[in-house]
């Protein structure tokens, strides 16, 4: 265990920046470059140089105006106090319309500036988009990148257009806001009935989980023969050399079955993309196709017949917890949320009413 | 048959940990090793433990074959950190024993194969930290709550009914905020993976007739589209960086959840509202 382990880069070689492979199009490179001693620790020390083309510059306007919109709908819910914007900017949110708008266009302070924001957000996805594409066209390469990068996008939009157009309403969509977009979550949960139970969640998060293993899997085997070069993959895909050979036949010994050194990226880039693919099918199904999938599992013999083992769940308030700070939400609401998380819904089958903000702001409500 | 046309050369005597040349062999592609051996005796039991349970309805309020529904359910909380008896959550203590057991022997053949093949021990490090989620969940939380009952049910349903509730007792498990860290690696770390998946196979598969790209455009496209490329020995170190730290900090997340925070996650967020710098 003692010897060298490859996880940091010992020494670093300086030369001229490398100035990148001529392109076949697109305009010149922004010629300037540097290198960076800490970056040098873990990869390539080398910082630039970048091509921008009009794609580049579509993306990075649309994108920046997006985000600049987002930050002065949240400023302006605070009363324009930059104080309190850095308070409360984890709960600030920039609200789709209410659902009286249905697919219509309201007036910019009633959900105007989400359908502006959300705009200007996929112009500048789809600007980047083309980017990726085209660029690996014009260095003469496969454009995996691209598609892997569309995967993502059909996630995105079932999420902010094309479900709510499914539903009928932008409220449907999700908010911009970093607090929100969890609430958003939950809520959607909560209301079709625990996600847990739609089958392409499952799906999407054992693509997630297998991700993260197979990650693990693949990074840890090429540094275990990085000190036979194994770390160079296109060399050792078209002409294996002995990294490629033990890093196989350690996975053959241990389970039976090898990838290879191309194959292996085949996998990652399936699980990648599968992941959002199936989220975006679950997504996309719940509240069109199925209304509870909590329900929908009971029908197709998903659900676990539990002994009752739980007595009253009450808990004895303790002396003081009531007393605390944060315990109920002020009196005037949380700028930012008052919103459609207080509407309330009734859980189906049941006379229980549920609002989610009240859940989640007030402790008493939940005693 | 089970062999590569390049295996030969190295299936090589040595690199054991313990047992010497007692188990040093191969069956088919399988290196067995004293800890195949250990392995199969604990995976063994341990699923057989499971049909067992199955078989009898353990965990459940009535018997089923099916997949989807079987659980293997952790004590009730009044037994404590004790023994409890088979069929009232000690199949699910037996079969925590055998879990740990076929993992870590899985980890130390792992170590022994590396050895043999000259490699680093990357790979049952980094599986080591898998392990450790593992015991966070049913082992090292439940201590410190006091009952192995806290641990989660052996069950397809059941352990996402396990999550779901566990969640809900604290609010809202988002605004954890070791969680929020867990699911951006997660994120991050398919992200990762999708580009360096994608960036490998659109070198190694450009426009038909055309010949192989070579490091040098994986260098280009990225310094090009981003301005920086990690390179080829980086993105491997940044890829184990990120999904060990999405295993490590799923780990923390649990195990903050009960022994050191017992209200509403949103809750914890009072502090920086409450920062002395805002009044």
């Amino acid at each position: 265990m003692a010897e060298y382990q490859n996880l940091f880069t010992q020494v670093q070689v300086r030369h001229t920046p490398d100035p990148g492979i001529p392109a076949s199009g697109g305009d010149p490179r922004i010629p300037s470059a540097g290198f960076s001693y800490w970056l040098g620790k873990i990869g390539d020390a080398q910082l630039g140089p970048v091509y921008l083309g009009w794609a580049g510059v579509l993306a990075l306007v649309t994108g920046g105006l997006s985000i600049f919109l987002m930050g002065m709908v949240m400023l302006a819910s605070v009363s324009w106090d930059p104080v309190q914007f850095v308070r409360l900017l984890p709960w600030l949110s920039v609200e789709p319309p209410g659902p009286e708008w249905g697919l219509r266009i309201p007036p910019l302070n009633q959900g105007g500036w989400w359908i502006w924001c959300g705009f200007l957000l996929t112009v500048s996805i789809f600007a980047w988009w083309y980017r990726m594409y085209s660029r690996a066209r014009q260095l003469g390469m496969g454009t995996h990148v691209a598609w892997s990068f569309a995967a993502a996008i059909w996630l995105y939009l079932v999420l902010g257009f094309i479900r709510p157009i499914l539903m009928g309403s932008w409220s449907e969509a999700v908010p911009f806001g970093i607090f929100p977009h969890l609430d958003w979550t939950a809520a959607f949960s909560i209301r079709y009935g625990n996600l847990f139970y739609n089958p392409f969640h499952m799906l999407s998060i054992a693509f997630l989980y297998g991700s993260a293993l197979l990650f693990a899997m693949h990074a840890a085997t090429i540094l275990a023969v990085a000190k036979m070069g194994g770390e160079r993959e296109i060399d050792q895909i078209t002409d294996r050399g002995t990294a490629a050979e033990r890093s196989q036949l350690f996975w053959r010994w241990t389970m039976g079955f090898n990838a290879t050194m191309e194959s292996i990226h085949r996998w990652a880039w399936w699980f990648a993309a599968l992941t959002v693919i199936t989220g975006g099918i679950g997504i996309v199904l719940t509240g069109t196709a199925v209304d509870n999938w909590y329900l929908w599992g009971q029908k197709h013999g998903l659900v676990p017949d539990y002994p009752q083992v739980w007595g009253d769940p009450a808990v004895p308030v303790q002396p003081g917890e009531l007393d605390g700070p944060m315990l109920a939400p002020p009196a005037q609401g949380f700028p930012g949320l008052d919103t459609s998380m207080h509407e309330v819904f009734v859980v189906p089958g049941t006379d229980v009413q549920v609002s989610f903000a009240e859940v989640t702001l007030s402790q008493e409500i939940v005693r | 048959m089970a062999m590569l046309s390049f295996e030969k050369k190295y299936r090589t005597r040595g690199g054991t940990l313990v047992g010497g040349d007692l188990f040093d062999f191969w069956i088919g592609p399988f290196y067995v090793g004293f800890f195949g051996v250990a392995t199969i005796f604990f995976a063994t039991l341990g699923t057989a433990l499971c049909v067992y349970g199955a078989a009898i309805g353990e965990g459940l309020a009535s018997q089923t074959w099916n997949l989807w529904q079987i659980s293997i359910a952790p004590p009730p909380l009044e037994y404590g950190l004790g023994f409890a008896p088979m069929t009232e959550g000690g199949l699910w203590q037996a079969i925590t024993i055998c879990a740990i057991g076929a993992f870590v022997s899985w980890a130390l053949r792992q170590a022994e194969i590396s050895r043999k093949l000259g490699m680093g021990y990357h790979v049952p490090v980094a599986y080591g930290v898998a392990i450790l989620a593992y015991v966070t969940l049913v082992v090292v939380r439940p201590l410190l709550l006091g009952a192995w009952g806290h641990g989660f049910p052996y069950g397809i349903i059941s352990h996402l009914d396990w999550v779901s509730n566990v969640g809900y007792q604290y609010l809202h498990f988002h605004y954890n905020p070791a969680h929020m860290i867990a699911v951006s690696f997660f994120f991050t770390t398919t992200f990762a993976l999708g580009l360096h998946g994608s960036l490998i196979l659109s070198v190694t598969n450009p426009k038909k007739g055309d010949p192989v790209r070579s490091s040098e455009h994986e260098n280009t496209y990225f310094r090009d589209t981003i301005g920086y490329s990690i390179g080829a020995i980086g993105i491997h170190r940044l890829g184990l960086f990120l999904a060990l730290n999405a295993g490590i900090w799923s780990a923390i997340c649990i195990v903050i959840s009960g022994p050191f925070w017992t209200r509403g996650w949103p809750e914890w967020w009072a502090w920086w509202l409450n920062l002395p710098i805002w009044s």
